[in-house]
């Protein structure tokens, strides 16, 4: 069930906050006003949270934590978590890996870096994930994958549609050749389910990029994005640096794409909830 | 160079106990002059005809693949080609591979399907290439829709590792029913240097990076992420009829299964690894 503090709990994961992880105290946001990164407008945090977390004044969509996404999303009272009790470990003995993980379930309150879980969207029930950029900025190691496969193949079992909100750096490196594996095994369970003739509509959200946009986040049947997210395998700084030139403005953006033929479309946030609704009662034979 | 040298092993401790160390062979994956993809069809296979292109967009020189004889069996090989000259090297952007390289190979293993012969993909990439084409024409794209098609292709796929295996790139030629490596090639989710400059913000720390990566053959054996490790002796010669021999016989063992079953061992190969608390 997913009650109103849930929903709230993760307001400080928005842009441009940055917390001091040397501090034991529980981080309280402060700031009653925020910046606008694009349009540089300073917006209430109370005006911003009633409009999605997008600007009131140019548009521009600001990051949702997991928690965020689903309370948003799914019919009220519908999410039900899949595997919360899965934790990460640090198989490699990584250099820093282990405060990492600290410092990252401290600050984003959550165990990893995803969520998944059974709820309805639009009245239809499905199968659902939303990454959370909060978490090792969503990066995908072992339990990544391993949640993402067990939603897919579960998905697969109870003939569910997936719905998944991506947002990723990419494979964890912490995890070495580990995080890789995830791309194949989760491609995998995508195929399992796809063969069953079962719907997967993905939503790419800022920033998709790297092992992720490799893998699952552009296997969907029907790929969705929000306005301005960045999309990428190679990230734009990864470019400038090897190939030393300066990126053509708005490049990998989900605007990008959409003219490139790598999205179906680009949704605002304000119509994501009907227009998911609305495809997946188009597939799922409600009227 | 040698008394300044610490590498991280578990825990962090500083390690030097093994025979080669990670960096050591990754110097020995990158050497210039070592053998390329090419080079390996040349010397496995009779009869090879190259196919080109993706039916897309273009030709990508980075990746080849065709038909050839293995011993007598048909088979449909693609591999990583880095080039011989620097001309040939800039020509295929050293084994990077753009999307219609991926494209081509699925390509060529969707015909292998379709024919019932056995895929040999040959891995020798620092990663997938990097700019803006490539990200134009979608690489994520292109190496995402590999991995979904080669998990269920209908049809043995065996890869084998050379020498640089980078990420992505090489994974997109390595969803397969059994994965070696020759000895001195690495295979890692991040090139060492990159992982060093995230990590210390120091690009030359890459011997300490390549032990954190966990890259070498006989870790990703231990790590189940591979099969096999390929002795590489002095004598090419000896290594390359190693290799049709052994190639040979897997094949004949994987086309003996049932497919449904050859399919399953596949998608539980990369199932079960991962490691996490539960
Ligand atoms: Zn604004």
């Amino acid at each position: 069930m997913l009650r109103k503090s849930n929903f709230k709990k993760s307001r400080n994961q928005l842009e441009g906050f940055s917390p001091n992880l040397h501090t034991d105290k529980p981080y309280v946001p402060q700031e009653l006003c925020t910046s606008c990164p694009s349009c540089k407008a300073m917006l209430f945090q109370s005006d911003l949270e009633e409009n999605n977390a997008v600007c009131p004044k140019c548009g521009h969509h600001f990051r949702l934590s997991a928690r965020q996404r689903i309370g948003l999303i799914c019919d009220e009272n519908t999410y039900e978590a899949w595997d919360e009790n899965l934790t990460p470990k640090d198989p490699l003995s990584f250099p820093g890996y282990g405060a990492k993980l600290k410092a990252s379930r401290f600050r984003s309150r959550e165990v990893e870096g995803v969520l998944t879980g059974k709820a309805a969207i639009g009245g239809v029930p499905c199968a659902v994930f939303a990454m959370d950029a909060g978490f090792m900025m969503g990066s995908m190691g072992s339990v990544v994958g391993e949640k993402i496969t067990r939603l897919f193949e579960r998905a697969a079992a109870e003939n569910l549609p997936v719905v998944g909100f991506t947002v990723s750096g990419g494979a964890r490196m912490q995890e070495g050749i580990l995080s890789l594996m995830q791309m194949a095994k989760t491609s995998g369970a995508v195929k399992l389910h796809s063969d069953k003739g079962l719907l997967y509509i993905t939503v790419l959200t800022d920033p998709t990029t790297g092992g992720v946009t490799a893998s699952f986040a552009m296997e969907g049947d029907i790929i969705l994005s929000e306005p301005g997210a960045l999309i990428a395998f190679a990230g734009p700084r990864v470019i400038e640096q090897t190939m030393r030139q300066k990126l053509p403005k708005g490049f990998q953006t989900a605007e990008f794409l959409l003219e490139k033929g790598f999205v179906d479309a680009v949704v605002p946030r304000k119509e994501l909830k009907e227009t998911i609704g609305r495809l997946l009662r188009l597939h799922c034979g409600e009227v | 160079m040698a008394a300044e040298y610490t590498a991280y092993g578990p825990n962090g401790r500083p390690n030097q106990t093994a025979p080669f160390n990670a960096y050591q062979i990754l110097q020995k994956a990158r050497k210039n002059g070592r053998f390329t993809g090419l080079d390996f069809i040349r010397n496995l296979t009779t009869e090879f005809m190259e196919l080109h292109g993706d039916r897309r967009f273009a030709d990508d020189p980075a990746i080849v693949g065709g038909v050839a004889r293995l011993l007598g069996m048909p088979v449909t090989v693609i591999a990583h080609e880095k080039g011989g000259d620097l001309n040939d090297k800039a020509r295929r952007n050293f084994g990077s591979a753009h999307p219609e390289g991926y494209r081509k190979a699925l390509r060529l293993m969707k015909q292998a399907e379709k024919f019932h012969r056995p895929v040999l993909c040959i891995v020798d990439t620092a990663g997938a290439f990097c700019g803006i084409g490539a990200e134009a024409r979608g690489e994520g794209s292109a190496i995402a829709e590999n991995l979904m098609e080669m998990m269920t292709l209908k049809t043995p796929i065996l890869s084998l590792f050379i020498g640089e295996g980078g990420s992505g790139g090489a994974l997109g030629l390595a969803v397969a029913d059994t994965v070696w490596m020759l000895e001195n090639s690495v295979y890692s989710v991040i090139s060492p240097e990159g992982c060093a400059s995230i990590l210390w913000k120091d690009a030359s720390k890459v011997k300490e990076a390549c032990e954190c990566l966990h890259m070498t053959p006989s870790d990703l054996l231990k790590l189940g992420v591979i099969e096999r490790i390929i002795p590489e002796p002095e004598d090419r010669g000896e290594l390359y009829s190693l290799l049709r021999e052994a190639i040979s016989e897997e094949f004949y063992k994987l086309n003996a299964l049932p497919l449904e079953d050859l399919c399953r061992n596949r998608y539980q190969r990369f199932r079960k690894l991962g490691v996490y608390g539960e």
